[in-house]
């Protein structure tokens, strides 16, 4: 398909779309009644992102998430228009700011839906500020893509997700999936603090002198984990061994500050014995 | 007669070969895993010390005192050659892997001149600042780079060891994404190099304090067991179970836990006075009805609750329908970051999810804080004049050899990115830079949005 077809395609799959929906027309309202505070996420954030950037506050990526970038754009926003300087986008400011600013919903869920990088200022053609991703290269897939893609794009309402996701400060994704693996082959059996305390140990183990300073070389040291060991590792991990890694991230340590934790019935080595216990969660006794 | 000799002789072969030959196999198996976990060893530490890498150097560039730049640089330094070790590690001796070698190895050849180097006498040029620029933008790109390729990696479950098979058959067919990560991440270097995390600074002392001040008699087990179905909000207490900590414990403690169908608690309570040191509950979390702003309201009135006095928010954050919060103890509009509590709350009925106050009773004192001996404006003239400092306040943090110094924390902007900067009040020494971050690029549903729909249609 040559890239006319494709437009003109488009075009009118925007064209319809238009027609269908200016039959039920519906009240815009500019955001939820929620205050927004630095840490969000979703359509709110969204919304609040593309609005501060249309007047120029906001240079960073509309993704979804409130990170500082969005919280600096906020109180400049604040501190220009007169409005208390708090970094919260409560009733005053959100009515300022739709006041202010316009919001094309269909334009921006759009871009977001379709992975394309894009900039929503305002007084600028908007089709100038978008451009598709760069990963895609085989045109066939992509036309089949796109017009399912425009298809959805006309209708404001449909949800999107945000772009980006809040990590812990210090920490990728990849590093909370690595540990999730770990914690799931370790302890899937254990009661939920059971897996918290495991990440913990993790944890602990990073911040001791006498181990690996990273998640990596704590998991992966040779016959420090059996799971590791015998392969278990690299079963699936659920979502619960993702959500005690995250609270371990987070601060929580039920273990007690452990550096170990061994199976009573399982142990075969005595050293591990005569470690001071701290305490016992599940089939696992943590010490020092 | 001789016939059944025979076979039963061939019989016991065929049993021993079997046998002989799953030994083997269970041996190869063994070797096999190890092989295959020291490579995936050293790749995500390869990708978590581009991580850091690149913090450092942002880091940096956001340093002002030659006092925190040197031994910056040699931190720098010492992290290009790990990466580089890493690097070495790798079954990569087919690929093409040279340049991102290099690259590494000018990042530490530049920071290692800089670090011996007297930065009093000489301090660093333009041309050295935007070196470093150029450096921490590189490194950045090529972080991002990896930590996709350790995303597929982690996602699609893949193996190392097959990735040496695809290299050594040289077999164009397969599709392997390792590969093709890694000559993607070749490519990017061309043409040009490289980070430790400060563990998150709330909470964490060097030093350990030594739950000086916790208030309150002794409680035993009946009135532990009362009090923690006040705090953990059950009802019936049949299925509370009460059990003591053993003799490693650095604080006598009860723990008491519960388990009421699919949702169950569990909390740590000292034994001196019954304070509530952590407390999670795990279920699962519906649809998000309140925003993270009403959750914030509910945590400050757990924190009422709990007898927490005067703590302020420190930072809030969401994760997926759960938001955590984070809180310092404000003593006179100043922040002791050691003393520090998480509360976690749901964002579908606003319920108490967690709470973790361990660090706020390790350290918690009322401190004798002294008068600052500089003003803000002489505190401010010693930060970097490139960073556009936006917020003051003063804290109390722990320094480098964990003991507790009165600060000026400006927190600035530098380029896109954003500094926590820390000026010591009585001395101006900069005792701290932080970099924030805190948000990452989804890589799961950036991959799932391009990637997969182009398979789908191949």
């Amino acid at each position: 398909m040559t890239y006319k077809k494709l437009f003109l395609f488009m075009m009118m799959c925007f064209l319809v779309m238009g027609l269908h929906s200016s039959y039920t027309p519906k009240p815009v309202n500019a955001f939820t009644s929620q205050v927004i505070q630095q840490g969000a996420t979703g359509e709110d954030v969204i919304e609040l992102q593309a609005r501060l950037q249309y007047n120029g506050f906001y240079k960073g990526k509309i993704d979804g998430v409130f990170g500082w970038g969005t919280y600096w754009a906020l109180r400049n926003f604040q501190e220009e228009f007169g409005l208390e300087v708090d970094g919260f986008a409560g009733p005053k400011t959100k009515k300022k700011l739709a006041d202010a600013t316009k919001y094309d919903a269909g334009f921006v869920k759009e871009q977001i839906r379709k992975g394309n990088e894009f900039t929503y200022y305002g007084g600028v053609d908007k089709s100038k500020q978008s451009k598709p991703p760069k990963q895609q290269s085989n045109t066939g897939g992509n036309a089949k893509n796109n017009q399912t893609g425009t298809n959805k794009a006309a209708d404001n309402n449909v949800n999107v997700e945000p772009t980006a996701v809040n990590v812990p400060q210090g920490y990728s994704q990849n590093d909370i999936q690595l540990m999730a693996n770990a914690v799931h082959g370790e302890s899937r059996g254990e009661p939920y603090v059971g897996q918290v305390a495991v990440a913990a140990v993790i944890l602990n183990r990073v911040e001791s002198p006498t181990f690996p300073n990273t998640v990596s070389g704590v998991i992966f040291e040779p016959r420090a984990f059996t799971a590791v060991a015998d392969g278990q590792i690299w079963l699936e991990p659920n979502e619960t061994s993702r959500k005690a890694v995250l609270d371990a991230i987070n601060g929580w340590d039920p273990s007690g500050n452990a550096l170990y934790y061994f199976n009573p019935n399982t142990a075969t080595s005595d050293w591990i014995w005569t470690r001071p216990q701290i305490k016992k969660i599940g089939k696992h006794i943590y010490a020092k | 007669m001789l016939r059944w000799i025979l076979i039963g002789v061939l019989a016991v072969g065929v049993a021993g070969t079997a046998f002989w030959g799953y030994q083997e196999h269970q041996e190869k198996n063994a070797i096999l895993i190890q092989a295959e976990n020291n490579y995936q060893r050293a790749f995500h530490e390869l990708s978590y010390h581009m991580d850091i890498l690149h913090d450092k150097i942002g880091t940096a560039l956001a340093m002002n005192s030659k006092e925190s730049l040197s031994p910056q640089m040699i931190e720098i330094w010492r992290l290009t050659s790990e990466a580089v070790s890493n690097v070495g590690q790798l079954p990569l001796t087919l690929m093409p892997f040279n340049k991102t070698e290099e690259f590494l190895s000018n990042i530490g050849d530049f920071t290692y001149r800089t670090a011996v180097r007297d930065l009093n006498q000489k301090p660093l040029s333009d041309k050295e600042m935007s070196t470093l620029e150029s450096l921490y933008e590189q490194s950045g790109e090529l972080k991002n780079e990896l930590r996709k390729v350790q995303n597929t990696v982690l996602d699609e479950d893949l193996r190392w060891m097959d990735v040496q098979l695809a290299l050594a058959t040289q077999d164009e067919q397969t599709d392997n994404t390792i590969v093709d990560g890694f000559k993607t991440v070749e490519k990017k270097v061309e043409g040009y190099a490289e980070s430790n995390v400060d563990s998150a600074l709330t909470g964490t002392s060097s030093k350990e304090h030594k739950y000086e001040n916790l208030s309150g008699e002794k409680i035993n087990k009946k009135e532990a067991k009362k009090k923690g179905k006040e705090l953990l909000n059950v009802n019936g207490s049949d299925n509370l179970t009460v059990t003591e900590s053993g003799k490693g414990a650095n604080l006598p403690i009860y723990s008491i836990s519960y388990q009421n169908g699919d949702e169950n608690g569990y909390m740590d309570m000292s034994k001196q006075g019954g304070h509530p040191l952590t407390l999670l509950i795990n279920r699962d979390v519906k649809e998000k009805n309140i925003s993270l702003n009403e959750g914030l309201e509910k945590a400050k009135e757990y924190l009422e609750k709990y007898d927490f006095d005067q703590m302020a928010l420190f930072q809030s954050n969401q994760f997926d329908n759960v938001g955590v919060y984070s809180f310092l103890y404000n003593q006179d509009g100043t922040r002791v970051y050691s003393d520090a509590i998480e509360v976690k709350v749901a964002l579908d009925n606003g319920d108490l999810l967690g709470l973790t106050a361990r660090n706020y009773f390790m350290n918690h004192k009322e401190r004798d804080i002294p008068e600052p001996e500089l003003s803000s404006e002489e505190a401010r003239e010693k930060v970097n004049p490139d960073v556009t400092i936006n917020e003051e306040h003063m804290a109390v943090i722990d320094n480098d050899v964990g003991e507790e110094v009165l600060v000026y924390e400006f927190l600035g902007v530098l380029g896109n990115e954003t500094y926590r900067i820390f000026i010591n009040a009585m001395d101006g020494t900069e005792e701290k830079v932080e970099k924030l971050d805190g948000t990452e690029i989804n890589f799961a549903s950036n991959f799932k949005g391009s990637i997969m729909p182009s398979l789908f249609y191949i």
